[in-house]
């Protein structure tokens, strides 16, 4: 450890302005503060400070996508030998290797392309790199469908680092939620590849097997998948999705350590779950319209939208108050998107993007209502 | 009966190193400063010079736009030297003392016939309108103007804080002459807490007393402002402390100017944490000798918040009533982010330290992290009770939206009551630097 921090200091010299490398000193900087929390103390304002920091509150969230992740890797080789008709000799072992196999290529490319672009803007800027992407790295692969082509995943990256991080300043500036925007720019930029059944082949080759996710077939048939079955998530799917068991084990260790707001994630729930409710009683006799409530929550991207994607800080609302509305608000666009829109099932990314969108507007009106208030005491008196 | 208004947001930061209720003892020092830095905005203008010889209670300088209010010596004995900064600011008038502290005779007042323009006049000849603080921004207050309120907070809440129930013990009527003096110039409000608050402080006369349960900021007389009685624009309020309230019922009652200050020493650094009786301005070096382990350690005047760092051999602050020793944190921590912190004190849940919330801790100064914007929201508004948004008022001073700090409240904080939001925020951001920056552009363009 001292060899290492003395190391550090030795080569660092080269890496400050004026040295070999200093169109390096960002990406230097980044690994060092990876390695060694630096040494700086406070100046002026508080003396202490609390020991959490940004690169401890991504942490959290990587953490708490382990077991969707672990999953998710097990489910995209499962499904593969499910259509290739070898699921009965399948073991664990692999499964899992099959998806490692599907998954770590996505994986790399996201990481490799996200933060090369974020390390040379923050060179551009002379800024620090931001940990920002290292959350959103492994969040867009987990949204995306085991079997998109690797060059989608780079361009998508690319585009939602880029046209929906960087241009606003980067990580806390952002409007929507970058991993969204990647799933969203694929959705909208290749249409044919991201929608209807297709996308879900597990195959290899062109014309390689597919598998409909539950929400496709819901749209014609009453229940597709049981609710005990889709809360396990042994379904096709987007390789993070499926397992609404997993992702609630993810989301109640964010809760615990505090990282996401409760009151967004319960009110997603809560909003779909309702919304849906009132389908199932006062909808039209479409299957989609006639699913349970309760398979909504567990089918598709709801669960893993509710936990990781609308409790992202930065694009949710930033009032107390607002976080309530912005919840049940997702929930309620997600499910009537699933039930009015079905040319395509999926509304929980839309639903999302939207709130991100109005999220500002709904502060806007809380803070005034503070406002207000502050002015009619004047008055009172 | 005084109401109880019960605060459910805040935070206890629990350090190790509380003093108990014990003096500890050390010598006067020799040197004794009064320093222009610890009043905002003040421009002062030198009375003396270098090498004159003062006496306690004489004028070493004043505020260059008003110049009845007046800075003045807490000791007899020689200026010895005037110590300028940066383009020749003034940082400290340090005087040497050549006679032991003592009060100083100016005649008593009696407030029930004095009017309130002789009170006021009083208490600028004495200097002890210094002790006032206007809200809104914290500088010192305008004699001229009528203020709507003069708010006392008896408990400080901040970490290791000084007990100042035991502080004012024997000086009980003292501090009621101060309340009834300051009810002359306009009502005054008494802030205390609901555990075991002296006799003093909630059976004060001449006051409306609220009661005050909760966690810091409970204790930040602007907390309790914006709960009893909120500045609304264009209102002013004072607000002192209560040993400078003793300081001026002595003035009236006994005719005496009395600089004698009472402080508490406390801090992991410190041996034996305790208080120690003083004098306005002192030196600490006396008081550090050989109670606290100086070496890689960062000496406060004031608290961990909101207070001033100072070298060992500085003084003690204008408004301090603490000095805090605490380790410096300038040493790198190997993978100093994912460790399970069990050491570490977050107000987050991210570290194992929340299964034990009664434990005391050993803070040092290490930033813990490097600054980035904004992104994790509501820690702010959980250490903060007020009626107004943190985020939102910082986030408008950044922009210098100077409609938007008007609406949002910037009138009713200073950087202590948010000194909190600055502590707990994961992005490190310097909310007591960005405060101070909007109250300034407050004070150039509204005034």
């Amino acid at each position: 450890m001292k060899a290492l921090r003395n190391y550090l200091d030795s080569v660092k010299p080269n890496f400050e302005k004026g040295g070999k490398y200093e169109k390096f000193q960002s990406t230097f900087e980044a690994f060092e503060s990876f390695l060694f929390a630096p040494a700086t103390t406070n100046q002026g304002g508080v003396h202490v400070r609390d020991g959490v920091d940004l690169k401890r509150v991504i942490s959290m969230v990587i953490l708490a996508l382990i077991p969707a992740t672990i999953f998710g890797i097990w489910n995209a080789g499962f499904q593969y030998y499910n259509v290739m008709g070898q699921a009965d000799s399948a073991t664990v072992v692999d499964c899992f290797l099959h998806g490692l196999y599907i998954f770590l290529p996505m994986v790399i490319v996201s990481y490799v392309v996200g933060l090369g672009i974020e390390f040379a803007t923050a060179q551009i800027r002379n800024e620090q790199v931001n940990e920002g992407f290292l959350a959103t790295g492994l969040l867009i692969p987990l949204v995306l469908p085991a079997g998109v082509p690797l060059w989608m995943v780079a361009v998508a990256t690319a585009f939602s680092v880029i046209f929906a991080k960087e241009v606003f300043g980067g990580t806390g500036m952002n409007i929507w939620n970058p991993a969204l925007i990647a799933r969203a720019f694929l959705f909208f930029a290749y249409p044919s590849k991201m929608s209807g059944d297709a996308v879900w082949y597990y195959g290899e080759g062109v014309d390689g097997h597919t598998g409909a996710t539950a929400l496709s077939q819901a749209v014609n048939t009453v229940e597709p998948v049981s609710f005990i079955d889709a809360f396990i998530g042994v379904m096709p799917g987007s390789i993070g999705e499926t397992s609404a068991l997993c992702i609630l084990i993810g989301g109640l260790f964010l809760l615990l350590t505090g990282v996401a707001s409760w009151k967004v994630m319960f009110s997603v729930f809560i909003g779909g779950a309702l919304t849906a409710l009132c389908f199932n009683q006062f909808g039209p006799e479409t299957p989609i319209a006639q699913l349970p409530w309760y398979d909504h929550l567990v089918y598709g991207g709801f669960a893993f939208g509710a936990v990781f994607m609308a409790t992202d800080p930065v694009t949710s609302c930033r009032t107390e108050c607002g976080k309530y509305i912005y919840g049940l608000l997702i929930g309620f666009v997600a499910i009537i998107v699933r039930v009015l829109n079905p040319g395509y099932p999926e509304g929980m990314m839309l639903a999302i993007l939207f709130m991100n969108t109005m999220a500002p507007l709904v502060d806007y009106f809380i803070v005034e209502a503070n406002v207000s208030r502050r002015k009619k005491r004047a008055i009172a008196k | 009966m005084s109401d109880v208004i019960k605060l459910r947001k805040g935070l206890d930061i629990r350090l190790k190193g509380r003093a108990e209720t014990v003096y500890g003892q050390a010598a006067e020092p020799e040197l004794y400063a009064i320093k222009p830095t610890d009043f905002w905005g003040l421009k002062p203008k030198m009375a003396v010079k270098e090498g004159d010889n003062v006496q306690a209670g004489d004028v070493l300088f004043f505020d260059k736009q008003r110049p009845e209010i007046k800075f003045v010596s807490p000791v007899s004995g020689q200026v010895s030297a005037v110590v300028r900064g940066e383009r020749r600011a003034i940082m400290a008038v340090v005087v040497k003392a050549n006679a032991a502290p003592a009060p100083v005779e100016v005649g008593k007042l009696d407030p029930a016939s004095a009017s309130r323009d002789q009170i006021i006049e009083k208490l600028l000849a004495t200097g002890a309108w210094t002790y006032f603080r206007q809200r809104p921004y914290n500088i010192i207050a305008d004699p001229t103007a009528q203020p709507k309120a003069i708010f006392i907070s008896t408990f400080d809440s901040a970490p290791l804080a000084p007990d100042y129930d035991h502080i004012i013990r024997g000086n009980e009527q003292a501090f009621q002459d101060g309340v009834t003096v300051l009810s002359k110039i306009a009502p005054v409000f008494v802030g205390a807490h609901n555990s075991g608050a002296s006799k003093a402080f909630t059976s004060v006369k001449d006051a409306k007393v609220t009661i005050f349960a909760g966690k810091h900021p409970a204790g930040c007389v602007g907390v309790q402002i914006n709960h009893v009685n909120p500045i609304n624009n264009g209102e002013k309020v004072l607000t002192i402390q209560p040993q400078e309230v003793v300081a001026i019922g002595k003035i009236f009652a006994e005719g005496k100017l009395d600089f004698a200050r009472i402080i508490v020493l406390d801090g992991s650094q410190v041996e034996k944490p305790a208080y120690f009786r003083t004098t306005l301005g002192a030196q600490l070096s006396n008081i550090l000798n050989g109670n606290a382990k100086l070496d890689g350690a960062r000496v406060i005047s004031g608290n961990v918040l909101t207070g001033t760092k100072v070298q060992p051999d500085g003084f003690l602050g204008y408004y301090d009533s603490q000095v805090t020793v605490i380790p410096e944190g300038d040493k790198p921590e190997f993978f100093g982010w994912i460790t399970p912190g069990f050491k570490k004190f977050s107000a987050s849940r991210t570290f194992f330290s929340w299964l034990t919330p009664s434990k005391d801790y050993d803070l040092d100064t290490n930033t813990h992290g490097e600054p980035r914007a904004i992104v994790v929201s509501g820690e702010m508004e959980n250490v903060f009770p007020m009626d107004i948004y943190p985020e939102h008022l910082v986030k408008a001073i950044l922009a210098k939206d100077i409609d938007k700090m008007i609406d949002l409240g910037i009138f009713e904080v200073v950087e202590e009551d948010m000194a909190l939001c600055e502590f707990v925020s994961t992005s490190k951001v310097p909310v007591q630097k960005i405060l101070r920056n909007g109250l300034n552009l407050m004070i150039q363009e509204v005034g």
